[in-house]
């Protein structure tokens, strides 16, 4: 039987500010164990929670950046169950009135857009972590609480996606979107972004989904892909057998690239939510909502039809570009200084890009070669300062070394020769020493022209410039 | 009956309560008394009514984002029953 496969996803995003959601501890990520921590966040009994605002302001930008509606009174609730890592006992999260809801995003598969739904966003503190330490003579499991407390946006997806490609679309866009809004750090391994995944199997052509798994502890979009892909072959092997899926809670295993059965959680599904006492509701009027919205940056959609209606820069340029706002930046203070968007882009992903590539993959926003610099080097190159080729060789001086690229040009004497005497000498050494070519040329053999350039450029250490090259070349030969 | 045995049972459950089969009789009947006391307020009509979710009339408290002292590892760690090295140490968790 043939199936189809019915995916939703939700992400958790850490948010990077400076303190956790309910104290003023810091959320800074490899501290000693338990050194980041209080009576609020270690749930002693008493200590009461107050609502860092930040969390707030971050989830309605959050929530505008994909399409949703911003809920006005928001209400915090307690989701009760015992876990180790939940000091006391229940997570403070949102339950029925979540901040942001029913918004969507739009996706990219094979050319082809496709939306998807957002069900809602809603704030919440994370646990800590279960640790198995290597201490010896320790064979229990370790608690540590600096990441209690911890805010975190949970992103619920419509299950709306139907292949594995359409998932990390999706969640490809999503953190692209938190990391331009500065909200979250993106990084997946470290635990910042999260994703668990519904995944089900619905007969082709059925509109009533099956029974679904959830996937945990997938900290790649590869291993996402692999988790789902897995999924999709255990659940349509139980219901070719005519089996029935469970609905379970599942570990994903990176070894393996399978997934099993997480027993320890099932039992807790019953979470009796109500509201927390001890978080006062949070209204947010409209005022509240358009200051937000004023700090929204250029979101990649917008800065990517921009850059191909204003710039006139192809499709594939503007989307490796806008691919995260880093680079972004960098290209539009180039473009500033040097408004040749085309050839700005062609630097900046290819000379840029590959030298920061083979320098251990270093961040756009350390590259020693500024955008006043390149734009400084452009110019050298549109004045006819030096080549084209020079210039290449000149951006690998000043990567190396952050000089000023007329100061590495003035240096190692890189200046284009365009003194049509000297170069008109260098064209008659070359034609006297190659007469056999010679002869070819003017026998109708138009091809070798390339070798006499390649031979004047040689002879002039790639100085020369080429277009005088090729008329004196031409003139010569044709004389 | 408002509540059932079995339905006690599994919310002592959750709360990692073990009940006797005399106890489970007891709070059946005095959970059963209590639910069907405050039922009388399902006689009132409250139709367009905003669930209170609060006894406070407050909202909007925050706080900056701004880091305060944390106690520190000795502190935090003082009344945990057992200790491994920073951690707090409990029984192992296998998922």
């Amino acid at each position: 039987m043939k199936y189809q496969v019915v995916i939703g996803l939700e992400v958790h995003t850490q948010l990077t500010t400076n303190t956790k959601i309910f104290c003023g501890c810091s959320t800074r990520f490899g501290a000693e164990p338990n050194s980041q921590t209080c009576p609020v966040c270690l749930g002693f009994p008493g200590a009461l929670p107050v609502l860092n605002k930040q969390v707030v302001e971050n989830a309605i930008l959050a929530g505008l950046a994909t399409n949703c509606s911003i809920t006005q009174r928001n209400v915090f609730a307690r989701k009760n169950y015992f876990y180790p890592d939940l000091p006391k006992g229940y997570q403070i999260s949102q339950f029925d009135l979540p901040i942001c809801q029913h918004g969507h995003l739009d996706i990219e598969v094979d050319g082809e857009t496709k939306r998807i739904g957002i069900t809602r966003i809603h704030m919440e503190e994370d646990a800590g972590k279960l640790v198995h330490a290597d201490i010896p003579g320790v064979d229990d499991s370790c608690v540590d609480l600096n990441r209690a407390c911890t805010p975190l946006l949970e992103i619920v997806s419509e299950p709306d996606m139907r292949s594995p490609d359409e998932a990390i679309a999706y969640l490809k866009k999503l953190h692209q979107i938190v990391m331009y809004l500065g909200i979250c750090d993106g990084n997946l391994e470290e635990g910042s972004f999260r994703c668990d995944a519904n995944v089900s199997l619905m007969p082709v052509g059925s509109t009533v989904f099956g029974t679904r798994a959830e996937l945990k502890n997938i900290n790649s979009f590869k291993f996402i892909k692999q988790a789902i892909e897995y999924e999709i072959e255990r659940q349509a092997e139980i219901l070719d057998d005519g089996g029935k899926v469970i609905q379970e809670t599942r570990l994903f295993d990176p070894n393996t690239g399978t997934t099993r059965s997480m027993r320890g959680k099932e039992e807790a599904h019953d979470y009796r939510y109500f509201p927390d006492p001890d978080l006062v509701p949070v209204l947010i009027p409209d005022q509240w909502i358009e200051d937000v919205r004023a700090t929204l940056p250029e979101l990649p959609e917008a800065k990517r039809a921009r850059y191909v209606a204003e710039l006139g820069l192809p499709e594939y340029d503007a989307e490796v570009l806008v691919s995260s706002r880093e680079l972004a930046a960098y290209y539009e203070e180039t473009v500033a200084l040097f408004p040749q968007a085309k050839t700005v882009s062609n630097w900046v992903m290819g000379e840029v890009s590959r030298a920061l590539n083979e320098d251990n993959n270093r961040s756009i926003t350390d590259c020693p070669v500024t955008p006043p610099l390149l734009a400084d080097l452009l110019k050298l190159m549109e004045k006819g300062t030096i080549s084209g080729k020079i210039a290449k060789t000149v951006f690998d001086e000043m990567y190396k070394t952050g000089k000023a690229p007329e100061k590495i040009v003035e240096e190692k004497g890189l200046v284009q020769v365009s003194d049509t005497g000297a170069i008109e000498a260098m064209v008659d050494e070359v034609l006297k020493n190659n007469p056999a070519q010679v002869e070819q040329y003017r026998g109708g053999k138009e091809t070798v022209f390339g070798f006499f350039v390649g031979q004047v450029m040689r002879a002039s250490k790639g100085k020369a410039n080429p277009a005088l090259v090729n008329e004196l070349l031409l003139k010569k030969l044709q004389s | 009956m408002k509540i059932t045995r079995s339905e006690v049972e599994h919310v002592a459950r959750l709360a990692r309560l073990e009940l006797t089969d005399s106890e489970l009789d007891t709070f059946t009947g005095q959970m059963d008394g209590i639910l069907a006391y405050v039922e009388k307020l399902n006689a009132l009509d409250t139709e367009g009514i905003v669930p209170t979710s609060h006894a406070v009339p407050m909202e909007n408290a925050f706080r900056p984002d701004q880091p305060a002292e944390s106690i520190g590892v000795e502190a935090a760690l003082a009344n945990a029953p057992l200790r491994a090295e920073s951690f707090f140490r409990v029984p192992k968790v296998i998922e």
